[in-house]
């Protein structure tokens, strides 16, 4: 299925949860998550499940003044 | 030195806050924020690279949440829902911590803030829970507004970020420190270390700074020199300050003069 993925289409070849997404694409640490606009805590990576469709941003803090 | 500034319900000891960008890389980062004594640091909330190297530090690795207090920005946002939507983040990603920097810029040349989106952004924000520490101009209406609404503190530019031109209306940043209850730091546009003492000189209870210690060619050294800056502008304020004379008072008697 297809989704977005911070700003880049992204192919998945199963319907996946986000903790399967941050395994896959072995990104680990303080982030954060939002699907379609909306945050989804930590605590429900292992739960929530991806659709088809959906619009996901994984960010991180970098360095800035 | 017992004086210490009180912020979003902790004390600290040190005076200076230091933005994490614009360095070589980590390692440097790490080693000037050691020497600027700073326990407040600003970070930026950005996308993950996807596909980034596992083993690379990240900043807050360097930069531990256990010993520095992270105040993240809102830097690069144009409008209140950008801004707004980055705290919350940030407010995930640090693990419920509320503390944040609101910049909503209005202008890609200057950076000046976007005052009426910042308001707006603010409001929403301590609806929200957020202790809003709030980056505007030196306008002392605005800043006693933000006040009043709620910023636990209120940040207005020296001069525009990274400009390193030093604070240009040392009289509004004065009246600014008069009218206030709560905490003023100044945030943006110091460039050497006297500019951060005459913040501190003129009452601030501290300043923000970024380029100034990252763009210096040697920014450890720098970061240094900024500790000292604050803390000697700090207690020349404290010391009280003699006053300025139009014309000269002779440092030595009269009396007993033999010539």
């Amino acid at each position: 299925m297809q989704i977005q993925l911070n700003g880049n289409p992204l192919s998945l070849d199963k319907i996946t949860t986000i903790q399967d997404l941050l395994d896959d694409l072995n990104l680990s640490g303080r982030l954060a998550v939002e699907v379609n606009h909306q945050i989804v805590p930590r605590s429900l990576f292992q739960s929530h499940r991806l659709n088809a469709g959906d619009n996901i941003e994984i960010v991180h803090a970098i360095g800035g003044g | 030195m017992t004086d210490k500034l009180l912020l979003g319900g902790r004390t600290y000891s040190s005076r200076l806050l230091v933005g994490t960008g614009k360095y070589k890389d980590l390692e440097e980062t790490g080693k000037a924020i050691e020497a600027s004594g700073a326990e407040i640091v600003t970070v930026a909330i950005r996308r993950t690279n996807i596909g980034q190297n596992k083993d690379e530090p990240s900043l807050l690795e360097v930069i531990s949440p256990d010993k520095y207090t992270i105040l993240p920005n809102t830097a690069g946002c144009y409008d209140e829902n950008s801004a707004i939507r980055t705290c919350q983040l940030a407010r995930e990603l640090l693990d419920g911590h509320n503390l944040v920097k609101l910049e909503v810029l209005g202008d890609q040349k200057t950076l000046y803030p976007d005052i009426t989106a910042t308001l707006k952004a603010a409001e929403k924000l301590i609806a929200d829970g957020f202790m809003v520490m709030v980056y505007t101009t030196d306008d002392p209406v605005m800043a006693k507004r933000f006040e009043e609404m709620g910023c636990i503190a209120v940040m207005p530019l020296a001069a525009p970020i990274g400009s390193g031109l030093g604070i240009r209306n040392p009289y509004n940043i004065r009246t600014i420190v008069e009218n206030a209850k709560v905490p003023i730091l100044v945030d943006a546009g110091v460039g050497t270390a006297s500019d951060a003492t005459i913040a501190m000189e003129l009452g601030c209870d501290g300043v923000l700074m970024n380029t100034a210690i990252a763009e210096a060619k040697n920014p450890v050294l720098m970061a240094s020199a900024m500790k000292k800056a604050i803390e000697a502008g700090r207690e020349a304020y404290l010391a009280g300050r003699m006053p300025r004379r139009a014309y000269a008072s002779a440092s030595s008697p009269i009396d007993g003069q033999f010539f």
